[in-house]
C-alpha cells in the first residue's frame, strides 16, 4: 500500500479524489453560498473576494455551483459505470463460458455496438427516452457495455481451459457455480481495470451531454451545462464561467485515469504470472 | 483383492472434428478408436502411449470432459454415457481425478480446505472441516495448513493436495492423468509411494495414464499400450516388460534408458523410424505400418486388419503385428 | 582414447539473480571441464542452477536481474567472461552452439526453416545466399530430416516436435561449433522421439568431434550417453566424475538418493521406492554450512549446526565430491 504513494502522479490523484469525495458528501458545508441563489447585486462579476470564482449571467456563485456539481457528476458517472460493468461482466462470462450460438450472436452485437461512437449512441438513446437523471445514466452506461463484454469474454476463454476448471467439471460442479467460484474471481482484475478507465469517459460523457443541453435538468448545476451557457452567450463570453468548471472537469478525469493506469500496472503482471517456485 | 469389476470400457470411440478453414473440409480426428479396458477393485491399470495416442482423451471421456461418440463406459455396471444431470453427478462421486500440472490444477484463489472439500460439497455434504483435516493427514500434509493458498506450497505438496481432493468422496476409481510427470525425480518417488499406500489402505482402483513406462510399471498390475487411438498390446506389467510382442512396445521399452551404464552399453539400440502419422489421416490397415521395422508386404499395402488376439493367457496383441515380428 | 586437453575449463563460476531486492546466488562456485569429443552431463532437479550455468557460459544471462559475480570460463585458453558483447557474438553459434528445451518457442514462427538456417550461415560463414541454401539442405540431411529440399520452405508450425528439435540441432551445428550445449533437449518430446534425438546428438558428436554439455534431470539418458557427469544441487556442484564412478560409486548422499529413487524397468516393483526426505531449500533464505544439511540422512553435529564448509575434494582419480558430505555417509 505504501508504495502507492511513491509515485507522485498517483499521490496527486489520490489527493484530488479525496477532495472530490469530501465535496460530494458535504457540499452544503463547504460551498460558500446557495448555488441557485441569484445575487442581483453581483451579476456577471469576475473572480473577487466575495466570489472567488466569480458569478454567472444571473448572478449565481460559480464556486458553489462547481462544488455542487461534483456530487451530480460523480453520482451519474458511478451509476453508469456500475450498471454497464455489471451487465457487461455477466454477459461476458456467459458468452465466454457457454460459447455456441449465444457467443456468436454476442460477438456480432458487440462489434456493432463498438462501431457506433458512444456519444452518438447516447444521443440517440436520449432522443428517444427523453432527458432526466435516469435516462442519462442509462444512455452513458449502454456505451460502456460492449467493451466490457469483449474483455471479460477473452479472460474467460483463457481461464475455462485451465486444469482446475476441468477438475471442477469432472467433479460434477454445476456450470453456474463453476462460473461464480472458479472463473469470475479471476476476471475481477480486468474488470477493475476496465471500470476505472470507464469512469473517466463516463464523466466526460456526462459533461458533453449536458453541454449539448441533453443532460439532466438545466437548473441543477453540472459542469457541462455551465460551460454551455458561455457558448450560448458568445457575444459576451465571460471566461470564468467556463474555465473553472473546465478545470474541475479536467482534474477529475485526469485523476480517475491516473488511478486506472496505476491499477492496471499493479494488476497486470500478477495477472500474467503466478508465483512459481 | 476382490475380483469385482469396477470399470469396464467397451469399444469406446471418441472422435473430434478439427475445424478446417472456410475452404478446406473438416477433418475427423479419431482420437480413441475402439477401446476396451477392464479394471477390478483395488487394481491399477496403466495406460501408456505417446502424444497422439489418445490416452488423455480416454481420461477426459471417463470424466465427462469430452463427448464420446459410441461405446460404453460402465462404472459398477452403470453406463456413464447414458446418465445425465443429478444421476450422473451422484455417480461421479465414485470417480476421482488427479491431474498433471500441480500448478494449474488448483484454483489459485481458493484456500486448500475449500479445494479439497469441493467434491464433498457437490455431493451435498455440509460439515467438511473434520474430513478435510483427516484427508490432509492421509496425504502427509500438516492439517493446520488448511487455511493456506496453493501458491504457498511446493509442486510436490500441491500434488498431494490434488490427491486429497481426489480421494475426498471415497471414490472407487481414480483417474491419474500423468500425475508425476511434472515433478522432480525425488518428489516423484514420494508421490508414487503415497499413491501405492492409499491404494492399499482404501482399496481404490487407478487408471494410471503416463508416457513413462518405468513409472507405470511401478504402480500397475495390468498395462495397455496405445498407439493412434487403439490399444495394440495389453498384458500384466511383468509380462509386458519381460516379453513384449508388438514392435511398437519393444521400441518403446528400448527407448527408455535404464540408469545403469553397463546395461546400456550392452544394448544394441535402434530408435523408432520417422514421426507419428497425423491422427486425422491415419495409415490404412495397421496404423503402425509406416514405422514398423519389419512389415509384411500385405501390411505395407495397408491390407491387414487390426484387432487384439490373446496369444497367451492374459496377453493380448494386435494381430497384424504378430506376423511382422 | 579421448584427449585430456581442456577445451572448456570453467572455474569457480558464480551467478546471482536479484529477487525482490536481494541478490540470490543461483550458481555457486561451479567448476568443471570439457575435452574435445566428450559428452558431459550436468544433472540436477529444478532450481539447481543447471540452466543458468548454461546461460552463463553463453553470456546470455539477462542483466538485470541476473549478473555473473565471478569465476572464469576458459574456452581454448581465453576467458569468456572478459569478452565484450561483440566478441561474444562471434563466439555464439560459431564456437559454442545451444539448443533449448522448447522447440516450439525457439524457432521464429514467421520465418521459414530455410531462412532461419541461412541467416546464420550468411552471418558467420560469409556465404552467398545460394551457397547458404545448399549448405542448409546438407545440414537438414545430416540431422535426418526427410525431404529437406521441401522442408526449407516450411514454417515451423507445420512440423512436429521431433522435427523442430532436429532443425534446432541443425541450426546449432551449422557453423560446426566445437561445443554444443543441449539444455534439456528432449524433455518436451515423446520417449521414442527423445531416443531419436539423443542418438542423433551422439552420432553427430562422434562424426564432427563436437563436445556436448548435456543438461538434464534424467539419469537414464546420462547412463546411456554421457562420459562424465556433474551433479548439481541448489546451485552447488556436489559431485563429479566419470559415468561409471557416479552410478556405481556415488559418494554424496544426494547422488545416491537420486539414483535410488528412480523407478526402474528392471527392478522389482513391489519394493517401496526409497526417497530423499524434505525439499530443496529456498536459496533466498539459506544461510550457511552444507547446502544439503536439512535432507542428509546422517548429518554430523558440525553439519547440523551449519558449521561445515563446502568444497570439492578428490576421492579417487577424476572423482570429486563435496567434502562435507563425505563424513556424513
Amino acid at each position: 500500500m505504501t508504495n502507492l504513494l511513491k509515485n507522485p502522479l498517483t499521490f496527486f490523484s489520490i489527493i484530488i479524489l479525496s477532495i472530490l469525495l469530501i465535496l460530494a458528501i458535504f457540499p452544503s458545508q463547504i460551498a460558500p453560498m446557495d448555488p441557485q441563489k441569484a445575487n442581483y447585486d453581483a451579476l456577471r462579476s469576475p473572480p473577487s473576494r466575495d466570489h472567488i470564482m466569480g458569478t454567472d449571467y444571473v448572478g449565481r456563485d460559480i464556486a458553489s455551483r462547481v462544488i455542487y456539481g461534483v456530487r451530480t457528476t460523480l453520482i451519474i458517472a458511478f451509476s453508469a459505470v456500475i450498471l454497464s460493468k455489471t451487465i457487461g461482466f455477466a454477459w461476458g462470462l456467459a458468452s465466454g463460458y457457454f460459447g455456441g450460438w449465444f457467443d456468436l450472436v454476442t460477438q456480432r452485437i458487440v462489434e456493432i455496438m463498438l462501431s457506433i461512437p458512444s456519444l452518438i449512441l447516447a444521443l440517440l438513446l436520449l432522443a428517444s427516452l427523453g432527458s432526466g437523471k435516469i435516462t442519462v445514466i442509462i444512455a452513458i452506461a449502454v456505451g460502456g457495455i460492449a467493451g466490457t463484454v469483449r474483455i471479460i469474454r477473452s479472460s474467460v476463454l483463457s481461464i475455462k481451459n485451465m486444469p482446475y476448471v476441468e477438475a471442477a467439471k469432472a467433479m460434477g460442479v454445476h456450470p453456474i457455480i463453476i462460473i461464480s467460484r472458479h472463473i469470475a474471481p479471476q476476471c475481477t482484475a480486468p474488470l477493475l481495470v476496465v471500470a476505472s478507465a470507464s469512469l473517466g469517459s463516463a464523466i466526460f460523457a456526462e459533461a458533453a451531454l449536458s453541454f449539448l443541453g441533453l443532460g439532466i435538468t438545466p437548473n441543477e448545476p453540472t459542469w457541462g451545462s455551465m460551460m454551455a451557457v458561455v457558448a450560448e452567450n458568445y457575444l459576451r463570453p465571460l471566461w470564468w464561467i467556463a474555465v473553472f468548471p473546465g478545470i474541475a472537469l479536467t482534474l477529475t478525469i485526469m485523476a480517475f485515469n491516473l488511478i486506472g493506469d496505476e491499477l492496471r500496472d499493479r494488476l497486470d503482471p500478477k495477472l500474467k504470472g503466478e508465483i512459481k517456485d | 483383492m476382490s475380483n469385482k469389476k469396477i470399470l469396464e470400457i467397451k469399444n469406446l470411440k471418441v472422435f473430434y472434428e478439427s475445424s478446417g478453414s472456410f475452404f478446406t473440409r473438416k477433418n475427423i480426428v479419431k482420437a480413441v478408436n475402439g477401446l476396451n479396458i477392464d479394471i477390478n477393485q483395488g487394481e491399477t491399470f496403466g495406460l501408456v502411449g505417446e502424444s497422439g495416442s489418445g490416452k488423455s482423451t480416454v481420461a477426459r471421456a471417463i470424466l465427462n470432459l469430452v463427448k464420446s461418440n459410441s461405446g460404453e463406459i460402465n462404472l459398477e455396471e452403470e453406463n456413464l454415457l447414458k446418465l445425465k444431470g443429478s444421476k450422473l453427478r451422484s455417480k461421479q462421486k465414485q470417480i476421482g481425478a488427479i491431474f498433471q500440472d500441480p500448478y494449474s490444477s488448483l484454483n489459485p484463489r481458493m484456500k486448500i480446505k475449500d479445494i479439497i472439500a469441493e467434491p464433498l460439497r457437490v455431493q451435498g455434504k455440509k460439515n467438511v472441516e473434520e474430513d478435510v483435516k483427516n484427508l490432509l493427514k492421509m496425504v502427509g500434509l500438516d492439517n493446520r495448513m488448511d487455511n493456506r493458498f496453493p501458491h504457498e506450497f511446493s509442486g510436490g505438496q500441491r500434488q498431494r493436495i490434488g490427491i486429497a481432493r481426489a480421494i475426498s468422496t471415497n471414490p472407487k476409481l481414480i483417474i491419474c492423468d500423468e500425475p508425476v510427470s511434472a515433478l522432480d525425480v525425488s518428489v516423484q518417488a514420494q508421490i508414487l509411494n503415497l499413491l501405492k499406500d492409499l491404494q492399499k489402505k482404501l482399496n481404490i482402483s487407478y487408471l494410471f495414464i503416463a508416457h513413462d513406462l518405468s513409472v507405470v510399471k511401478y504402480l500397475s498390475l495390468k498395462v495397455g499400450v496405445m498407439y493412434l487411438g487403439k490399444i495394440i498390446e495389453m498384458a500384466n506389467s511383468e509380462t509386458i516388460f519381460s516379453n513384449p510382442m508388438h514392435p511398437y512396445t519393444k521400441i518403446l521399452i528400448n527407448s527408455i534408458p535404464v540408469p545403469d551404464p553397463k546395461i546400456e552399453r550392452k544394448k544394441k539400440f535402434v530408435p523408432i523410424k520417422g514421426d507419428i502419422p497425423s491422427a486425422s489421416n491415419p495409415p490404412s490397415g495397421c496404423v503402425f505400418r509406416t514405422r514398423c521395422p519389419n512389415p509384411t508386404s500385405d501390411c505395407k499395402d495397408g491390407k491387414s486388419e487390426m484387432g487384439l488376439i490373446e496369444i497367451e493367457p492374459d496377453h493380448w496383441v494386435d494381430k497384424c503385428c504378430v506376423n511382422c515380428k | 582414447m579421448k584427449s585430456k586437453y581442456k577445451l572448456l575449463d570453467v572455474k569457480n563460476l558464480r551467478t546471482a539473480f536479484n529477487v525482490e531486492g536481494k541478490d540470490v546466488t543461483v550458481v555457486n562456485d561451479i567448476s568443471f571441464n570439457l575435452s574435445p569429443g566428450e559428452i558431459v552431463g550436468l544433472v540436477g532437479e529444478s532450481g539447481c542452477g543447471k540452466s543458468v550455468t548454461a546461460l552463463s557460459l553463453m553470456g546470455l544471462v539477462p542483466d538485470p536481474p541476473g549478473k555473473i559475480l565471478g569465476g572464469e570460463i576458459f574456452l581454448e585458453g581465453k576467458d569468456l567472461l572478459k569478452f565484450s558483447e561483440s566478441d561474444m557474438e562471434k563466439v555464439r553459434g560459431k564456437e559454442m552452439g545451444m539448443i533449448f528445451q522448447e522447440p516450439m518457442t525457439s524457432l521464429n514462427p514467421v520465418l521459414t526453416i530455410g531462412k532461419q538456417i541461412t541467416e546464420i550461415l550468411e552471418l558467420h560463414q560469409d556465404m552467398s545466399s545460394k551457397e547458404a541454401i545448399n549448405e542448409a539442405i546438407e545440414l537438414l540431411k545430416l540431422v535426418g530430416l526427410t525431404d529437406p529440399e521441401l522442408r526449407i520452405n516450411d514454417y515451423p508450425h507445420k512440423l512436429s516436435g521431433g522435427q523442430r528439435q532436429r532443425i534446432m540441432i541443425a541450426i546449432a551445428l551449422s557453423c560446426k561449433p566445437k561445443i554444443l550445449i543441449a539444455d534439456e533437449p528432449t524433455t518436451a518430446l515423446d520417449v521414442t522421439i527423445q531416443a531419436q534425438i539423443l542418438e542423433l546428438i551422439q552420432k553427430l558428436s562422434n562424426e564432427l568431434g563436437t563436445s556436448v554439455i548435456l543438461i538434464t534431470h534424467n539419469l537414464g539418458i546420462l547412463a546411456r550417453y554421457a562420459h562424465k557427469i556433474n551433479v548439481m544441487y541448489a546451485g552447488h556442484l556436489i559431485e563429479s566424475g566419470t559415468t561409471d564412478q557416479i552410478f556405481y560409486n556415488p559418494k554424496h548422499p544426494y547422488t545416491a538418493g537420486l539414483l535410488n529413487s528412480v523407478p526402474r524397468l528392471d527392478l522389482d516393483p513391489n519394493i517401496e521406492l526409497p526417497t530423499i526426505k524434505g525439499e530443496v531449500p529456498n536459496l533466498a533464505e539459506f544461510n550457511e554450512g552444507c547446502i544439503f544439511k536439512a535432507r542428509c540422512p546422517n548429518p554430523t553435529n558440525d553439519c547440523k549446526d551449519g558449521k561445515s564448509e563446502m568444497g570439492l575434494i578428490e576421492v579417487e582419480p577424476g572423482h570429486l565430491v563435496d567434502k562435507c558430505c563425505i563424513n556424513c555417509k
